[in-house]
C-alpha cells in the first residue's frame, strides 16, 4: 500500500499495480474502515481498481496528521482475510434483436452466437470501478475469447440496459447516451435510479452474475425494446 | 447513500418567484456542490468560481452554501415577483433594474415587477446571482448543484430555459450590504496557477517538467465546467496511460496531444490519463474567470503551503467587513 498527495485535500491510496479480485476487494474494504474511522471529516471518496482516492476536508484535519492515521487505520489490510463483496444476478436478454453487435463479435471470435452469449454467462464478475456516468460499473473480467476492443466509431445513442463489451471488460448503460462498447444484450434491472435506496444494484468490490432472460420475461420485467 | 428528491419548496408562499425571461448563454442553479456520491460517479458541480458565489450570498445575509445562479458569459433577464434583496458578484456584466443601473458586488431591494436584467461580461466569465434565503430548489443526492452532462440538479437537470420559475421567500426587512471597491477581484486575462505536485508526476521526466512550468499555455476556447484546456508547449509522460483513477478537484491531466487539461467542477470521476499534481482549488477558481485566449503559468508550492493558504483565505475572508448601502 502507497500513499500519495493528489491534490491540496487529496490523497491516493494505491492498493497494488493491477487490479485483481483480491487488491478490488481490499479497496472496498478500505472504503468502510475510512468511512467508520473518519466520518465527515473525509468529503467524498473514489474506489477504483486497484485505487481509493480520498478528499479531506482540510479545515478539521491536515496531511501530517491524516496521512499516518490513514496508515494506522489500513494497517493489517493485507493480511485481512477480505471478504468476498456481495453476489449479484442481473438478468439479461440477449438475441441479435437487442445486441447489435452481437454476430459480428461472434463472427471475430470464429465462435456461434449461442458460445458467445455462453461465455459471457459463465464468468463471475466484480465491480471494478464506477464512473463515466453515473452508476456507470466497470465488471471484468470476461473471457479472452470474447474480448474485443471498443467499435471505431462510437454510436450516437446506446440505449439504456444496453450490455457491453469493451476490451475485458463489460458494462451495462445505465441510462442512454453516446457509446462506443460491443453491444450484445438488453438488461431490464435499472443500474442507476435516483429515486430507489440504494440507488445503485451494485458497489465496487461486488461479484456479478449475468443470467439469460427470453424476450418475454425482459419484457414482464420492464424492459423495452 | 439514495437520491431521493427531498423538496424544500414551501407551496405557500410559491408565489414568491422570480420569472425567467431570458436565461442567457448558460445559467445554472448551483449550491455548494455534490459530495459523497462520487462512488456512484456523480460529480460534484457547484459554482465554478466559489469565491465570488460566497460574496453573493454573504451580501444577501444568507449562510454561503445556498442555492444561486451560476451566469455565464451574460445575457439573463429576470421578472421578480416578490419582495426580497438580491446581489451579483464575479465577472463584471452590467446590471440594471427597470433599466437602472446597478452595483455588482452589492445587495439590492426588488418588488414584485421589477425586471432584473444582466448584460454580458467585460471582465470574467462567470457572476453569481443570490437572493435573500436562496432559491428554493429540490435537492438530489444531497444538493442543488447542476450537472448538465448528468442531467442532475437543478430544476430538471439542465440549464435555465425562458419561462422557467424560481421559487424564492419573501424578506421585507433586511439591509442592502456592500463589499467596499478595494476588496472586490479583478479578472485579468492573465494568472498564476499555484501547483501541489503529485499523482504521475514522477512518470514526467525533469526535462518535461521544466517545460511546463517555464511555459505560457492559453486557455481554449473548448473550456467548461468540466475542465479548462489549455493550448501550449506540449508535454510529453514517460507513461501512455494508467489504470482510470479517481480524479481530485484542479488535477492536471496530460492527454497523448500534451497539451494540459485542468479538471473542473463536473469533472468525470475517475480517469485513465497520466496527471502531473493539482492547481489549488483557490486558482482553478481564477482560471474559471478567465476567456478563452487567456494566459495562464504555473508556480509549484508545497501541500503545507496549500493548506496555509487555505486557512489565511478564509480568515480574510471573514475579517472583510461589508458596509451599508
Amino acid at each position: 500500500m502507497n500513499i500519495s498527495v493528489a491534490g491540496e485535500n487529496s490523497l491516493m491510496i494505491y492498493f497494488g499495480e493491477e487490479t485483481s479480485p483480491v487488491v478490488s476487494a481490499r479497496v472496498q474494504h478500505a472504503v468502510h474502515l475510512l468511512e467508520e474511522a473518519f466520518g465527515s471529516v473525509l468529503i467524498d471518496m473514489v474506489p477504483s481498481y486497484a485505487s481509493l482516492l480520498v478528499i479531506y476536508d482540510l479545515f478539521r484535519t491536515d496531511i501530517h496528521t491524516i496521512r499516518p492515521q490513514i496508515r494506522e487505520v489500513l494497517a493489517g489490510l493485507d493480511q485481512v482475510e477480505v471478504q468476498e463483496g456481495a453476489l449479484v444476478e442481473l438478468p439479461v436478454y440477449y438475441s441479435l434483436e437487442s445486441g447489435p453487435d452481437l454476430q459480428a463479435l461472434a463472427d471475430r471470435a470464429d465462435l456461434g452466437v449461442d458460445d458467445v452469449i455462453q461465455l459471457h454467462q459463465a464468468q463471475e464478475y466484480r465491480v471494478y470501478a464506477i464512473g463515466f456516468a453515473p452508476g456507470f460499473a466497470y465488471l471484468g473480467q470476461v473471457d479472452e475469447r470474447i474480448a474485443a476492443p471498443r467499435l471505431s466509431t462510437p454510436r450516437q445513442k446506446v440505449p439504456r440496459g444496453a450490455v457491453g463489451i469493451a476490451d475485458r471488460q463489460t458494462a451495462i448503460y445505465p441510462t442512454a447516451s453516446p457509446g462506443g462498447w460491443n453491444l450484445i444484450g438488453l438488461c431490464p434491472q435499472p443500474m442507476f435510479d435516483p429515486n430507489a435506496d440504494p440507488s445503485m444494484p451494485v458497489q465496487v468490490g461486488d461479484r456479478v452474475r449475468f443470467k439469460g432472460i427470453d424476450r418475454q420475461s425482459f419484457l414482464e420485467l420492464g424492459g423495452m425494446l | 447513500m439514495t437520491g431521493v428528491v427531498n423538496s424544500t419548496v414551501n407551496n405557500a408562499v410559491s408565489n414568491s418567484v422570480f420569472i425567467v425571461e431570458q436565461p442567457g448563454m448558460l445559467t445554472l442553479i448551483q449550491d455548494e456542490g455534490r459530495f459523497g456520491a462520487h462512488s456512484l460517479g456523480l460529480s460534484t458541480g457547484g459554482p465554478a468560481d466559489p469565491l465570488a458565489f460566497h460574496w453573493a450570498n454573504r451580501l444577501c445575509g444568507n449562510e454561503l452554501g445556498v442555492s444561486a445562479l451560476e451566469v455565464s458569459v451574460g445575457g439573463l433577464v429576470l421578472e421578480a415577483n416578490v419582495t426580497t434583496r438580491i446581489a451579483v458578484c464575479g465577472a463584471y456584466m452590467p446590471l440594471t433594474i427597470n433599466h437602472r443601473e446597478k452595483s455588482l458586488w452589492c445587495s439590492h431591494h426588488v418588488k414584485p415587477g421589477d425586471r432584473i436584467e444582466l448584460g454580458f461580461a467585460n471582465e470574467g466569465v462567470r457572476a453569481y446571482f443570490a437572493v435573500a434565503g436562496g432559491f428554493d430548489i429540490p435537492t438530489i443526492f444531497g444538493s442543488t448543484s447542476t450537472v448538465v452532462r448528468e442531467s442532475m440538479g437543478g430544476l430538471n437537470g439542465g440549464k435555465l430555459q425562458s419561462g422557467d420559475v424560481l421559487p424564492c421567500k419573501e424578506d421585507l426587512n433586511g439591509r442592502c450590504l456592500m463589499l467596499p471597491r478595494g476588496y472586490r477581484p479583478l479578472y485579468g486575462h492573465h494568472a498564476m496557477l499555484r501547483v501541489i505536485p503529485g499523482y504521475q508526476q514522477h512518470s514526467f521526466s525533469r526535462q518535461q517538467q521544466r517545460r511546463f512550468f517555464s511555459h505560457e499555455y492559453f486557455v481554449s476556447a473548448y473550456s467548461d465546467r468540466m475542465g479548462c484546456r489549455l493550448e501550449g508547449a506540449a508535454i510529453r509522460a514517460d507513461i501512455g496511460g494508467i489504470l482510470s483513477e479517481g480524479i481530485c478537484y484542479g488535477a492536471i491531466q496530460i492527454p497523448p496531444d500534451g497539451q494540459p487539461i485542468i479538471l473542473m467542477n463536473d469533472r468525470q470521476t475517475i480517469g485513465g490519463y497520466p496527471k502531473l499534481g493539482s492547481v489549488l482549488s483557490l486558482d482553478v477558481a481564477q482560471l474559471a474567470q478567465l476567456k478563452p485566449g487567456s494566459k495562464v503559468s504555473f508556480e509549484l508550492i508545497t501541500v503545507e503551503e496549500a493548506h496555509n493558504i487555505h486557512h489565511l483565505a478564509a480568515s480574510y475572508f471573514e475579517q472583510v467587513k461589508t458596509e451599508p448601502c
